[in-house]
């Protein structure tokens, strides 16, 4: 047989590949309505590992498995196939509850039990994969060309699949697809047709098995999040479902029991809001859709809340409401009168709940001649638009619930970075409100880092006075910051002072406002909000930041986690509290990535070092060698690497294309595509058998990556002036050149040891496994504390050491 | 009828057993009850700084010592009964934490002619608590089937001064209404205005925020007798989160 892989067999890498990636993304997708984002992400890292198993049990076992190398091919496709659907089918069935994580120890076995039990179907396609780069060794770069194309049209795939399937109905598809490709592969290597006919027989009956079982199969939601729970109240039920990639929406209706969703009234309310129907995204973040007959009257409820303020400090002519969503904000606005609103939603699926589906009972508002309706991003909507504004809104952009629990630590947002507030300020007019409005939290976090977020973008934009521009006023619930392009006026305070004491809420900052005014209405221990206010617009805001026992450092467009607030000074003392009641002190999405990187480097050690003592031989290292150091040290390094670059960049690109999904779409498959196409063009640099060739490709990452990261600015100033399509355009132009640089380390790596010691083939791909899901973690945690740039650059020292360490034939040591 | 005298000499021995092994399991419960309530002592008085008291009232411990939590947990969970934690009950709701129910309770102020409300009955410990301390306690569960439990379970138990009943909380209990105290431990996205008109002036409402198994804070809405209200926001631990010199 040739040792030139067939193109049907590159046909079926590229599948896997394919279908592992879309596995990924559509695991996080379906985590993220059953259980939390968070924990999705930590799961899903983690059952990556099946790639570091995968290259373990083909080292030990290269010998026996090469002999049958198609129908250990076969047998691991079809095993994909069937394990993508059923291990997730089976992983529903475990009851783990992440809030009682901390109460009892079983929740651990059960968090270890659904990563390992997901870690099964990557196992089985990693092992298609190393296995073929063992067999045809001669020829690396063609099988990872086709496993780094196969994931780039994985990665386009399965987001075309989740506009128009809802995610569960995606996993036969997935399992088919590899059906398909053990299809393709047994066609080459069982000659005799009619065990082709009896195995594609077979396979069509499994195929057809997962089908027909997952016909009536729905998601079992855990029963603490929003949507179980309100469907436990009777005559309730959901009446749409509506999936993309941005969530799952679900509708509900309640018949007996009304609805009433009104965050943040004050307690002095007398009024109700008025009949409403349900939206939950992804089970979870309620919003609702308010009737609306067009008497604001009935709409009186939303004038008793923190965020109506600047709409009694003046008249407002031009109002901007970002992240409009289901519509209260607009209503809310209609209820003021104000003549001219513009309304910018992200989602689609959202706006055409308001506009059309339901658009009686929602009151035509998103056809109302006073609302100017966009599908955008609210950060891209802001840096393209000439128009300037008397009010822009952002209020409650996340639910209480993900708020309070500190998941979203790591979750990235360009709408709170300082950067984001200096370009909201911009599209103020004079004597302008930016006006934004979050939860309560005890003890304050999340407006404290507003407020010194405030203060510094102001100060970018020379104002010698911060604290004569903000005002801060806060209910039981939320709390809403003013920022004025200009100076309150003493007018505008008295009317202020008015709004506070008619609906019992506490104006915790304002220029002028004296100790006794504070704390009188929603009392804390102590004026948290006045005493942080006053530091942070004042002398002692760097001190202030410092000794907070969180973290309350403005976010920065080059470390946009806003919701990052975890100090490690204050752990052990929250850590003492936890019996108590001090679990919500804890911001455990931190915690949870630490202890997902410390599980994965223990796992890691144990499948690639501990073997090292025991079984030297039976990896193929010969005695008296250090050739697998440096396989070692070459392989992590690229592991570790590859992914800060794409992380990395995925995160800038979105600050020039804006919407998160059509930027990690565009990065990620570019990136993937062109690190193919790379890889096959290696070859050439490989055949020339000389270690100083592996230089190239990493100069040239070193030097483009340097260059774009540092030259940021200037790209993205160039870019978002320019149409949609050619930002698109300009993005793959950028990215093409370093992907496809970037796909070449690996298989000059893999070709060098094709020719010294093709025996550690298997063990370098599973050291390449183990360090890409160190990596995913660790550039997490790099990029939250120190940034983008950082990461970037930590990369680009990995490259550098993966060129020296390179595992040139001539290093064998014989 | 010597059949007959041998079955009822058997009913009788098999109630006699049955009884010793109850009492013997309740008397093996108590120890456990009493240990619970030092440890909710102790960390009420490391968060002294919050509740503005070094010890609950003597009430309130009573009630926590009598109270059997294991008669309102599932039969699974009877064995951590009384470890200082919420417990999952079924329908996505839990019991809640021993120590957040002993201060919601005592921070009620209530003595025996006090009435109070309660929305979400849940397991229904927190009414049998409550009932231990004030005069009448009327709790509204929205979730029928647990509404359904809790009030077989308060029979069962002879908590007769408890009234309840399946239904929306939203509006109160009109016809008990004012009360001098009510407990919202319902999930909701405000306080319902109309509860705030049921409390008595004087009257004090308490609310835990925060998850199923995890309370971020305490709201304790008071109205003064000239019917103003205010709110204060109180932690259930002892944390400051400045640093000790500021």
């Amino acid at each position: 047989m040739t040792r030139r892989p067939a193109f049907p067999l590159l046909l079926a890498i590229a599948a896997t590949s394919s279908g592992s990636l879309a596995y990924e993304v559509l695991l996080m997708r379906l985590f993220s309505i059953v259980q939390w984002h968070h924990f999705a992400y930590l799961i899903i890292s983690l059952a990556l590992l099946g790639y570091g198993v995968s290259g373990v049990f083909l080292a030990f076992n290269r010998e026996r498995l090469i002999g049958v190398y198609g129908l250990a091919v076969t047998i691991n496709l079809l095993l994909f196939g069937m394990a993508a659907p059923a291990c997730f089918l089976i992983a529903q069935q475990i009851p783990f509850n992440p809030a009682e994580l901390l109460w009892a120890t079983e929740q651990l076995g059960y968090l270890s039990g659904l990563y390992l039990l997901l870690s099964l179907p990557f196992f089985f396609a990693a092992n298609v994969i190393g296995l073929s780069f063992f067999r045809y060794r001669r020829d690396v770069s063609s099988i990872y060309a086709a496993d780094l194309c196969g994931a780039g049209i994985g990665s386009l795939s399965i987001i075309a699949l989740l506009f128009v399937l809802f995610p569960e109905k995606i996993l036969p598809v997935i399992g088919g697809l590899s059906i398909v490709a053990s299809l393709l592969v047994q066609r080459l290597f069982f000659r005799r047709w009619r065990v082709g006919v009896r195995f594609t027989v077979g396979a069509a009956t499994v195929a057809a098995i997962f089908v027909l079982a997952l016909q009536n199969w729905t998601l079992n939601i855990s029963p603490y999040k929003g949507l179980s729970q309100q469907l436990r109240i009777p005559g309730t039920k959901v009446v749409e479902n509506y999936s993309s990639p941005l969530g799952l929406l679900s509708v509900i209706e309640s018949t007996q029991m009304p609805l009433r969703h009104a965050p943040g009234l004050s307690l002095n309310a007398d009024a109700e809001p008025p009949e409403q129907l349900g939206i939950f995204t992804d089970a979870d973040n309620l919003s609702a859709i308010t009737r609306y007959d067009g008497n604001p009257d009935n709409l009186a409820y939303l004038d008793q809340s923190t965020s109506a303020l600047p709409y009694h400090l003046q008249d407002l002519g031009e109002v901007l409401i970002l992240g409009a969503g289901t519509g209260s904000d607009v209503l809310q606005a209609l209820y003021h009168k104000i003549p001219a609103i513009d309304a910018v939603e992200l989602n689609p699926q959202t706006i055409a709940l308001i506009k059309d589906k339901h658009a009686d009972f929602a009151g035509h508002i998103y056809s109302d001649p006073r609302v100017r309706l966009h599908t955008a991003e609210a950060r891209g909507f802001v840096a393209t638009s000439r128009d300037r504004y008397d009010l822009i809104n952002l209020s409650l952009l996340d639910a209480f619930g993900a708020s309070s629990a500190g998941l979203y630590a790591l979750a990235e947002t360009y709408l709170y970075t300082e950067q984001a507030l200096k370009a909201y300020l911009e599209h103020l007019t004079p004597g302008g409100y930016l006006s934004m409005t979050r939860w309560i939290k005890i003890p304050p976090r999340d407006t404290l880092k507003l407020i010194a977020t405030a203060s510094a973008a102001l100060k970018t934009l020379g104002s010698e006075h911060p604290e004569r521009s903000i005002v801060l006023i806060r209910s039981w619930q939320t709390a809403t910051m003013l920022i004025k392009n200009g100076t309150f006026s003493e007018a505008e305070l008295a009317a202020l002072r008015r709004f506070r004491d008619e609906r019992g809420f506490d104006a915790d900052y304002y220029p002028g406002v004296a100790e006794t005014e504070v704390n009188r209405f929603n009392i804390l221990q102590e004026p948290y909000y006045y005493q942080a206010a006053t530091a942070l617009l004042g002398e002692e805001r760097e001190a202030f930041i410092a000794d907070y026992k969180f973290n309350i450092k403005p976010a920065t467009d080059d470390r946009p986690y806003f919701f990052h607030f975890f100090k490690w000074r204050t752990l052990p003392e929250i850590w003492s509290l936890l019996g108590q009641g001090g679990m919500s002190l804890l911001e455990s999405g931190y915690l949870l990535l630490i202890v997902g990187l410390a599980h994965a480097v223990a796992v890691s050690f144990l499948l690639i070092i501990v073997p090292l003592w025991f079984w030297k031989r039976k990896l193929g290292i010969e005695t008296g060698s250090a050739m697998h150091w440096r396989i070692f040290f070459y392989f992590s390094c690229l592991g570790l690497a590859f992914l800060f670059v794409e992380i990395a960049f995925i995160q800038k690109f979105i600050l020039i294309l804006h919407h998160p999904l059509y930027a990690i779409t565009v990065v990620v498959s570019t990136f993937l595509l062109s690190a193919g196409i790379g890889s096959r063009f290696s070859k050439k640099l490989s055949d020339k058998n000389n270690r100083l060739w592996i230089a190239m490709p990493i100069a040239a990452i070193v030097l483009l990556s340097a260059a774009y990261i540092l030259e940021f600015q200037f790209i993205t100033g160039f870019l978002l002036q320019r149409s949609e399509f050619s930002k698109v355009l300009g993005s793959i132009a950028l990215i093409v050149p370093l992907g496809f640089f970037m796909g070449m380390p690996f298989p000059m790596g893999m070709a060098s040891l094709g020719r010294s010691v093709p025996a550690l083939i298997p063990w370098a791909w599973g050291v390449n496994g183990c360090a890409s899901v160190i990596s995913a973690i660790l550039a997490a945690l790099i990029a939250t504390e120190f940034g983008f740039t950082v990461l970037v650059f930590s990369a680009l020292w990995l490259y550098a050491l993966a060129a020296l360490s390179f595992p040139a034939a001539e290093n064998r040591v014989r | 009828m010597n059949k007959q005298f041998r079955l009822l000499f058997f009913a009788f021995m098999l109630f006699g057993v049955t009884n010793y092994a109850l009492a013997g399991g309740e008397m093996a419960y108590e120890p456990q009850r009493n240990s619970l309530v030092d440890a909710i002592q102790a960390d009420v008085r490391s968060t002294s700084y919050f509740l503005g008291k070094d010890a609950l009232d003597e009430k309130v411990l009573q009630a926590l010592r009598k109270v059997p939590r294991h008669e309102f947990v599932q039969e699974a969970q009877r064995l951590n009964a009384y470890l200082n934690r919420p417990l999952p009950i079924g329908y996505g709701q839990t019991i809640s934490q021993p120590y957040i129910v002993a201060i919601m309770t005592d921070l009620l102020d209530l003595d025996e002619n006090s009435r109070v409300l309660e929305i979400g009955t849940g397991s229904a410990y927190q009414a049998a608590v409550l009932a231990e301390v004030a005069g009448s306690v009327y709790t509204i569960e929205i979730i029928d089937a647990l509404a359904e439990r809790a009030a077989g379970d308060l029979k069962r138990l002879g908590y007769d001064k408890v009234h309840s009943r399946a239904g929306d909380g939203y509006y109160g209990w009109e016809e008990a209404a004012p009360f001098d105290a009510i407990m919202v431990t319902a999930a909701a996205s405000h306080i319902p205005p109309p509860l705030i008109k049921q409390l008595k002036p004087g009257g004090r409402m308490i609310i835990p925020v925060g998850g199923r198994f995890t309370v971020q804070h305490l709201v304790l809405v008071n109205k003064d007798q000239e019917n103003r209200i205010t709110s204060r926001q109180l932690l259930p631990v002892r944390f400051v989160p400045l640093t000790g010199d500021r």
